[in-house]
């Protein structure tokens, strides 16, 4: 760790590859991309004077299964991503150093890559009683958070604790959990959210971010467009089956042996927008809708505050009573239709009781019909 | 001159004057389209809508051989999008129309007397008071119920246009325009939610009007369920609402 001047050209030249070999890489590139006589020498130069990015990964509240996924990303490899790709400066989980030696590299890094490194944040800092619900090296979490900030050239926040707070944020949220992007203001924030989230598209972005020296394309959420701009749905295999109006109705069904839509079942394919129903889980083996469960959502806003996992119309807590919109609408619909039927109801009595007290034919009277 | 002559209007052989009764043109054509129109489009919305929330059955066969689903969404949207069409004439409407054409779009807050015509007109459906008042266009708690109904609408719309939108992908020129309602809802399914809670919202507005509809036509001392059908507001009698 630490070793953050290791050109792109170090790490070639440390894979085995000759200088020879090294420039007869850079004058095919520059020739296939059709570029003139001097972008074989600027290739070569880039590559030999460019340092790979520095990266701090910092730790907040979490579970880790973001870590967990990303060391299981097929394409490319992790141990790419993290010995070739990036300088993995810190990260208090998988790091050698410990202690007050890992703690250093913080201070290091941050005085000698000011505004050159990523802060990669996993988890999010609780601001209830001043932090003290996370400390991470004798400081509340949320003040290392700030400080590495600060000086940082961007922050990715990877998974939905670092993006919208996830299980520990969720109601009625004790420690005060927040999303990261309400503490660090000033910085350019990629959220790549999910539960954890897929481990090709967190190295797709740190490979992104990498080779272009620059963040990706990002939504109105601040999600990279590439991997979040299509909801599970509109890719789902199984979308078919809800074109048809096929639906599994029951876990053990006949339609859930045929693997007929789970949407009646609560999946959220429909309001999901992550890449698992195209670039799917551990390799491309498989993901949640081809094992034959719902998608949960787990990659959107305050998934754990929309209701039950395995309903279509989730429950609507705002009402103070736990139930979904239509029996909410049919109880309303009920209690006004039975309103008006007494008023219906009075009203004729009211206007019979009138019109034979009066029983009058006075023409400049009104149509005598009033109740009254 | 005789006694009769100076009876105003008609009268009979003995001297009984009958009323004069004013009938005024209140509804333009376009506006009674308009409602009309709503009216069937809203009912396919919410029929559609309920078995988008709730799809029926399951259909056996291949999935090549059926677009129920697809079938039922398209009638959502399409019905939807052409009451978005009928709602921006409807707009167009009421800046060429007649005065009456533009009531339902604001609330004359500054008003002293429309309030309290709020307030009468509550007393008349609590039974308080033995008479409604006479109104050329809607009476103000009625007008009170079609400008909120307005802004349901617009809800509507733009949270089905931004749903929509979804389907068409972030790049469309519906989620350009709609997709401010996912900054407002940042996750989909709540604002599924709120798009269904408006149409029981919307539902139970229908029982409303059409009671109120019935119960004016029959009670009130105008016409009602003819005048969305002529345009034509009959009074039924002609004494004075408002003595100078």
């Amino acid at each position: 760790m630490g070793a953050g001047t290791e050109t792109f050209y170090d790490v070639i030249r440390r894979q085995g590859i000759t200088r020879r070999s090294f420039h007869k890489f850079c004058s095919l590139t520059a020739t296939s991309l059709g570029l003139g006589p001097l972008a074989a020498t600027n290739i070569a130069n880039a590559l030999e004077t460019k340092p790979r990015v520095p990266v701090i990964w910092m730790h907040g509240l979490e579970c880790t299964c973001c870590s967990e996924s990303f060391i299981r990303s097929a394409h490319p490899l992790v141990k790419d991503a993290v010995l070739s790709m990036i300088s993995l400066d810190y990260d208090d989980t998988i790091m050698a150093a410990a202690g007050h030696q890992a703690e250093a590299i913080l201070e290091e890094t941050r005085a000698k890559y000011k505004g050159q490194y990523i802060l990669a944040v996993e988890g999010n800092p609780p601001l209830n009683e001043d932090g003290m619900y996370c400390i991470d090296g004798g400081k509340p979490f949320v003040e290392k958070l700030k400080l590495m900030a600060d000086d940082a050239m961007a922050v990715i926040a990877w998974g939905a604790c670092a993006s919208w707070g996830c299980v520990q944020a969720a109601k009625p949220n004790p420690t005060q959990a927040v999303p990261i992007d309400k503490v660090i203001t000033n910085k350019p924030i990629i959220k790549v959210p999910g539960c954890p989230p897929i481990a090709e598209v967190m190295t797709g972005v740190v490979t992104f971010v990498t080779t272009f020296g620059k963040l990706p394309e990002l939504d109105r959420q601040g999600r990279p467009k590439m991997f979040y701009s299509q909801r599970i749905h509109d890719k789902c295999y199984r979308r078919p089956h809800f074109d048809a109006g096929q639906f599994v109705e029951e876990w053990d069904d006949d339609a859930a042996r045929k693997g007929y839509c789970l949407y009646k079942m609560g999946c959220k394919g429909p309001t999901t927008y992550n890449a698992c129903s195209t670039v799917r889980w551990n390799g491309g083996v498989s993901f949640p809708i081809q094992s034959g469960h719902g998608c949960i959502g787990c990659s959107e806003d305050g998934f754990w505050d929309q209701g039950g996992f395995y309903d279509r119309l989730t429950t609507i807590k705002q009402f103070g009573v736990e139930a979904n919109a239509d029996k909410i609408g049919q109880t309303a619909a009920v209690v006004v239709g039975g309103a008006i039927v007494a008023h219906a109801g009075v009203t004729v009595v009211r206007n019979m009781a009138r019109r034979s007290k009066e029983n009058s034919t006075d023409n400049s009277r009104s149509n005598g019909k009033s109740a009254g | 001159m005789t006694e009769i002559a100076r009876v105003h209007g008609v009268g009979d052989a003995n001297g009984e004057r009958a009323k004069s009764l004013q009938t005024i043109y209140v509804y333009e054509a376009p506006v009674r389209i308009w409602h009309w129109a709503n009216a069937a489009l809203i009912l396919v919305l919410c029929v559609t809508g309920y078995f988008i929330g709730t799809p029926l059955p399951s259909v056996p066969g291949e999935a090549s051989a059926s677009f129920q689903m697809g079938y039922i969404r398209f009638a959502h949207f399409a019905a939807g999008q052409t009451l978005i069409v009928f709602f921006l004439l409807r707009l167009y409407w009421a800046f060429v129309g007649n005065k009456f054409s533009r009531q339902i779009f604001y609330l004359p807050i500054s008003k002293r007397i429309w309030w309290w015509g709020i307030l009468y007109e509550l007393k008349w459906y609590m039974f308080l008071v033995k008479d409604p008042k006479k109104y050329v266009g809607h009476n103000p708690l009625a007008h009170v119920a079609m400008f909120s109904f307005m802004l349901f609408l617009v809800f509507m719309m733009a949270s089905g246009m931004a749903l929509y939108s979804e389907g068409q992908g972030i790049d469309s020129w519906q989620y350009k325009i709609f997709g401010f309602m996912f900054s407002i809802f940042p996750n989909a399914q709540s604002l599924h939610t709120w798009h269904h809670l408006g149409m029981w919202a919307i539902t139970i507005f229908a029982i409303v009007h059409v009671y109120a509809a019935v119960r004016e036509d029959i009670l009130s001392r105008q016409s009602m369920i003819s005048s969305i059908v002529s345009g034509e507001r009959l009074f039924r009698d002609d004494i004075d609402d408002f003595p100078r």
